[in-house]
């Protein structure tokens, strides 16, 4: 692994205290966070036992408008997912350091965007009692069957990435926790650290192992939201007719991936004092990630709207009046100015390019990036197939509540991780980072941090890397 | 001079039964009762419609519902809103009015709603027809998303339907007792066809618009009638519907808009379907497509 840099004592004792703090004591409102998230999600259980007693008759959804928000949802939560990937996979692919703060929170949404995210499809069934066939007689031929494979590998593949670089962090708490802690901690950081000692031997393993699933999992997280966008673009359907569908939902991906790790970058970094290690650095390369996207996301949006609008293919005209004059103007214009225009000009200008312009540009992003969502399904739907009125969709309080219930879930999931898992990747901050002077004190200079390169080297001599997470 | 043959004659030749099992799917959950339907000569029949628009007027001239869907939904049960065939008032082309097109499943020969089902609930049989296993259907409605003609209906809450559909015995051939969360749809009445009858829709229309036959001896009728098919289709510019997808549908349509039977274009309108049986069943909803 790489060289390390002069790693003060004083700082080091600080970070592992903080990242093990979440571990070692619990308040007050915590519980009354778990408390309230658990109330969404039981309302949600309970509007979902509506659905099952009364058939989908309880949503907005019918015949002409055959999938909801349900979908929508699904294609959102598996978009978010792709924020792991991003950071730990594609940024440790190309040796950045500035990101090791923040990894795990990114893993973190990726496996629970997941877990979450699978279950949509489930709720949106008509017969979800017969969920089993889909091993049973499933068919290689169906774009749904592509879905549960690519996902199901996804799932296992990030969650073993989650795991692998948790190993020296769980042997930390293992060996600083100390017997004040709960019996049930102890023995969980016991089984989890496998024995982890940090040996040349083992580091060498570890080592091999991410990369091994750091290369491998950026083509499976390609391959996921492009089969997700292949339910839509596999159909005849004017609206879904695309060949652009596959990379245009890939980088949308990517995109609301970016806006969700820096809302919980930012939410984090609050709650857990965790100043110090996650900076205005962090948010200032996502920004600059988000603001590259933005352009991407124009790009796809622009180029599809100027083939397809060229030729105005029957049924193209009306879902174009639907979208810029009809019903959706509102949202769609929102998607524009809320979704790209806005988060661009924030990072444009250095006097909004602060840790709360970066937070506020990446909420925007993901509400846009779920109304695109919205975008793509209902007005697709909404085109006639034959002489009829067009439908209308109004989402029902049950597929409110179970969106709420699902988000709720998302966050409770996030909270009972941040609570087991140490939050921040600390033995990799060690080694990749060490003390960085924060570009939050500097904030009009054109370029913000000093580069890894150009940094004092202080390289202790004998300083060795498996010394980086003992006690 | 088109040869007249007694529609009975033809339809009873084809009783003489194929040894083949409608499809594995079919066979696995059905205990392999129904089998494909052939000719004498031991060929598959290849089920067909031909919709002669120039003779359907709407049931305007009886005012009346179209008689077609009412005899569908009476025949299948089906419930509402579901009209398996459709009698869809869409503008003509190029002059003042409308046309009424009945429309029932196009039963397409490259399927987008097989194509897509995750686990062959919806699968075409080897006389062509396209049918749905109710009881292995799950529901996902993706099959739904892939149909490009609005044909497919789903059960979205619990299907009002008359109680004597409780004792029918399930066959995706009629798909009743219909069930909630699945998908339906017309099925081409392949059961009627092997008994030698006409599918409702054909024995109901009061201007014989409508013909059924095997494309593999080319011959149809609508039961007065009988027609060669494919010099039918040639000698009066038969179409299909979006045929530019490469769906292949088995429903040919002679364009028209009633004017055989004496209707203006510009007489719009038709009278709305009716489910003579929703009034007599307490508790259940319908719904709006």
């Amino acid at each position: 692994m790489a060289e390390v840099a002069y790693v003060p004592p004083a700082w080091r004792e600080r970070l592992e205290t903080r990242g093990l703090a979440p571990l070692r004591s619990t308040g007050v409102r915590y519980w009354a966070w778990i408390g309230f998230l658990l109330v969404i999600i039981a309302w949600a259980v309970f509007e979902y036992a509506t659905q099952l007693n009364n058939g989908l008759i309880v949503t907005g959804m019918r015949d002409r408008i055959s999938w909801g928000i349900y979908i929508i949802s699904f294609v959102f939560f598996i978009g978010i997912s792709h924020a792991g990937t991003l950071l730990s996979a594609i940024l440790r692919v190309t040796k950045a350091r500035w990101q090791m703060s923040v990894t795990r929170m990114a893993e973190f949404i990726t496996v629970v965007a997941l877990m979450v995210g699978a279950l949509f499809p489930l709720i949106d069934m008509g017969r979800v009692d017969r969920v089993l066939e889909l091993f049973q007689y499933g068919r290689w031929q169906s774009p749904l069957m592509w879905d549960i494979l690519a996902i199901t590998t996804y799932l296992t593949g990030s969650s073993l990435y989650l795991y692998l670089p948790i190993i020296p962090d769980f042997a930390l708490a293992r060996d600083r926790l100390g017997p004040a802690a709960p019996r049930w901690r102890r023995v969980f950081y016991q089984v989890a650290a496998l024995g982890w000692r940090g040996t040349p031997e083992q580091r060498k393993l570890l080592d091999r192992a991410m990369t091994t699933m750091m290369i491998v999992i950026i083509p499976v997280a390609v391959s996921v939201h492009t089969v997700v966008s292949w339910i839509f673009a596999m159909t005849l359907r004017v609206a879904f007719n695309s060949s652009v569908f596959g990379p245009f939902f890939v980088a949308g991906a990517i995109f609301s991936g970016i806006a969700a790790i820096i809302i919980l970058m930012a939410v984090l970094r609050k709650l857990l004092h965790l100043e110090e290690w996650i900076t205005r650095t962090q948010f200032l390369y996502l920004g600059y990630m988000l603001a590259a996207f933005t352009l991407i996301m124009a790009y796809f949006n622009l180029q599809e709207l100027v083939v397809t609008g060229y030729k105005m293919e029957a049924g193209q005209t009306f879902h174009f009046a639907e979208l810029m004059t009809g019903p959706f103007m509102p949202l769609y214009a929102y998607y524009w100015i809320g979704g790209m225009i806005v988060p661009g000009l924030i990072m444009l200008y250095p006097r909004t390019r602060t840790i709360a312009g970066i937070t506020f540009a990446a909420v925007l992003v993901l509400v846009a990036m779920w109304i695109e969502r919205f975008l793509i399904v209902v007005p697709g739907f909404r085109v006639p197939l034959m002489a009829y009125g067009a439908r209308n969709y109004f989402p029902t309080l049950v597929e409110w509540s179970i969106l709420a219930g699902a988000v709720a879930l998302f966050m409770l999931i996030i909270s009972v991780f941040a609570k087991i898992f140490p939050i921040i990747s600390i033995w990799e901050v060690v080694e990749h980072r060490g003390p960085e002077p924060d570009a939050a004190a500097e904030p009009r200079r054109v370029r913000p941090t000093i580069r890894p390169e150009l940094r004092p080297q202080l390289t202790a001599a004998g300083t060795t890397t498996t010394e980086g997470v003992q006690p | 001079m088109r040869k007249v043959i007694g529609r009975r004659a033809l339809l009873r030749s084809g009783m003489a039964a194929g040894a083949l099992a409608v499809g594995g799917s079919l066979a696995a959950s059905q205990g392999s009762k129904a089998q494909a339907a052939g000719t004498s000569g031991g060929r598959l029949r290849r089920w067909a419609m031909v919709i002669d628009l120039r003779k359907c007027d709407g049931c305007q001239s009886i005012s009346q519902p179209p008689q077609c869907t009412e005899a569908c939904i009476q025949g299948h049960f089906a419930p509402e809103p579901m009209q398996w065939i459709q009698v869809y008032e869409s503008p003509l082309e190029g002059q003042a009015g409308t046309q009424f097109v009945p429309t029932p499943c196009q039963h397409c020969q490259n399927a987008p709603c097989v194509n897509v089902c995750p686990v062959g609930a919806t699968f075409a049989t080897p006389e062509g027809t396209v049918l749905i296993d109710q009881m292995r259907c799950i529901g996902c409605r993706l099959c739904m998303e892939a149909c490009m003609y609005d044909r497919r209906f789903f059960n979205w809450g619990t299907p009002a339907q008359p109680p004597q559909t409780l004792f029918l015995e399930y066959s995706p051939e009629h798909q009743d007792p219909a069930i909630r969360g699945t998908v339906m749809k017309c099925d081409f009445c392949p059961d009627m066809a092997r008994a030698g009858r006409l599918p409702y829709c054909a024995q109901a229309c009061p201007h014989g618009a409508i013909y059924y036959g095997d494309l593999e001896e080319d011959l149809a009728t609508n039961g007065s009638e009988v027609v060669k098919i494919s010099r039918f289709l040639a000698e009066n510019n038969a179409y299909r519907l979006k045929e530019d997808l490469g769906t292949k549908p088995r429903v040919h349509y002679i364009p028209g808009h009633g004017e055989a039977v004496g209707r203006m274009p510009t007489t719009t309108g038709r009278k709305a379907t009716t489910w003579p049986w929703q009034k007599t069943i307490g508790g259940a909803l319908p719904w709006q497509r």
